[in-house]
């Protein structure tokens, strides 16, 4: 333990490094937090108007940005399109995968089926968009509804492509085992293989929600009506009306942020687990 | 019997698994790309009547200066962007993953960029490019940092792509370390006991292992590229002078507001084509060289 040479010991100078190049990512934050609570006459035109700290932390910037976006409202709009995309992505992409992954190899049909939706990784959403607006404004779905089913099938190649690749490394044993005792496919599905896909619901979830807590173009193009604005739609809606109030947008900014920050700090292990194991098994 | 009752009643299950989730991709995304393609071949406008042109709009579409500028730019910022993403995420996937303190609080802070919006990031950096950097510009009286570079027709794509490059790396350094962690670490010490310098041990030693990963890499970041929307959003709207507009951004201003729906949606069949070319062709070269090796 005591080694400090190469071998064994840690790299000090590579820590500096590292340490210093933090900064690169920290100081856009610091500069969004410090100018949120700065009042705007303390906005000089040097640096330092910008990136001192301010002399009072005021918290009104955030009182009259929560006003003016109707923050909690689009929050909860953001929290509930997330929220359901979530659960019936694992859900439903959870079942399909298993249904496609475990036939796939005895029958022809579903291994089309697999590769059908699995192509669907090479449809970027800019070219479903316009008959996507025309189609949903026609079938009364141009809500948030329209936009947790579009997002439904956005990551429906990934999420089967997961669940199904998971499904090669449980063995069939314990189903054939149940299947034996009479039980159901459907029973032996959320009893058995349900529970033990948790790893990958917990990438699935990952994924599907970063992305849709972060995606702008589908609400932007679907939803019709301004009632139905996410958090970052809210931000594009509104820049007009921040002006050259920077403090105030800022405040905006950062309230957008922090939601997910938080999510970040609490479930840092499992999102970047959830993107490593995703990113490497697809 | 009973065995046959019950699987056939199994495969009933299957397919009741399966066949909701089929319907809802097909509507969803096989229908759009085909009306989508429909379009194409009409004058539609969005609104009102249309005729069908033929091939009119492809042909307009490779003479269309717009069209063909949008393409420039999405190539110029996917191939850059790739590169350089690459090239940093790999650098401090490196450093991330070798004897140093606290890995697990910067890996964690490294990381941050990629959680967050590309709309409001791009919003903050804007601030970034509009008054700080001119400031420090003028303060140390450097004379082409004195301007915005957004507002620059030459250099304003630079700043879109800093911003892309900034969030991209996070996702593709992960993706890096995981791939380090495969490579086990005896090859190491076979080639400290041959003799190699850091240089050659990279190239001859970690590099080829890590090929699967820098595949998988090189496809995510050339798409996630090729597809840049939120940051022009947010950074320039395509401007100054139409200089930054990339081919989602083109298809949706010119395609939803701009009379152009039967135009963008030949573009979008175009851009399509081009991306599952692009995503073949690096599977190809990538595919081969793992092969080779």
């Amino acid at each position: 333990m005591k080694k400090t040479h190469k071998i064994g010991g840690t790299n000090v100078l590579l820590t500096v490094l590292l340490f210093l190049g933090c900064l690169t990512v920290l100081f856009p934050l610091y500069m969004t937090v410090i100018i949120a609570f700065k009042s705007p006459t303390e906005m000089t035109n040097d640096i330092a108007g910008a990136l001192s700290f301010p002399s009072t932390w005021n918290f009104s910037n955030f009182s009259e940005a929560m006003r003016v976006t109707n923050f909690w409202h689009s929050l909860g709009n953001s929290f509930l399109i997330t929220a359901v995309t979530i659960v019936l992505a694992v859900l439903l992409h959870s079942m399909a995968g298993y249904a496609i992954g475990r036939n796939m190899a005895r029958k022809k049909g579903y291994k089309l089926i697999y590769f059908y939706i699995v192509s669907g990784m090479f449809v970027p959403f800019a070219i479903l968009m316009m008959p996507l607006v025309k189609q949903t404004a026609i079938m009364g779905l141009d809500n948030r509804l329209g936009v947790i089913i579009l997002y439904l099938v956005f990551y429906m190649p990934m999420n089967v492509m997961l669940y199904s690749g998971y499904l090669k490394n449980v063995p069939l044993a314990m189903e054939e085992a149940a299947n034996i005792d009479g039980a159901s496919t459907w029973k032996t599905y959320w009893t058995i293989i349900f529970p033990m896909m948790k790893p990958m619901h917990a990438t699935v979830a990952v994924l599907t929600a970063l992305g849709t807590w972060n995606d702008v173009m589908t609400p932007l193009v679907i939803m019709s009506s301004s009632e139905d604005t996410t958090l970052p739609l809210a931000q594009l809606n509104f820049q007009t009306q921040f002006g050259t109030n920077y403090n105030l947008a800022f405040a905006s900014y950062l309230l957008a942020l922090i939601p997910i920050l938080i999510f970040y700090i609490f479930c840092q292990k499992q999102i970047i687990g959830g993107i490593a194991n995703g990113a490497v098994k697809g | 019997m009973s065995k046959r009752k019950a699987l056939s009643s199994n495969n009933r299950t299957y397919l009741a698994m399966t066949i909701p989730i089929v319907i809802l991709f097909f509507l969803f995304n096989t229908l759009p790309l085909i009306t989508g393609a429909v379009y194409s071949f009409t004058n539609y406008r969005g609104y009102g009547t249309f005729d069908f042109v033929g091939l009119r709009n492809y042909i307009d579409l490779f003479s269309d200066e717009r069209v063909l500028h949008s393409y420039l730019f999405t190539f110029k910022y996917a191939i850059a962007g790739t590169i350089l993403i690459n090239c940093l995420s790999l650098l401090l996937a490196m450093g991330l993953n070798s004897r140093i303190r606290c890995k697990s609080l910067l890996r964690g802070v490294y990381f941050v960029p990629n959680i967050l919006g590309g709309l409001i990031v791009g919003y903050i950096f804007s601030f970034i490019f509009t008054y700080i950097i001119p400031a420090v510009g003028k303060a140390m009286h450097i004379g082409f940092l004195e301007n915005s570079i957004l507002a620059s027709e030459r250099y304003a794509w630079i700043g879109v792509l800093v911003v892309g490059v900034w969030q991209a790396v996070a996702m593709n350094t992960i993706i890096y370390i995981s791939g380090l962690q495969t490579v086990p670490a005896d090859i190491y010490e076979a080639g400290m006991i041959d003799g190699a310098n850091p240089w050659q041990k990279f190239w001859k030693l970690t590099f080829p292992m890590l090929l699967p990963f820098v595949s998988i890499n090189l496809i995510l970041s050339t798409k996630n590229m090729m597809m840049v929307f939120d940051q022009i959003m947010s950074l320039t709207k395509g401007g100054p002078a139409q200089s930054t507009e990339s081919i989602s951004y083109l298809i949706y201003k010119n395609g939803m507001d701009g009379g152009q729906f039967g135009f963008q949606s030949a573009n979008a069949v175009v851009f399509f084509i081009v991306i599952v070319a692009f995503s073949i062709i690096q599977m190809k070269i990538t595919g081969k060289k793992e092969e080779q090796l």
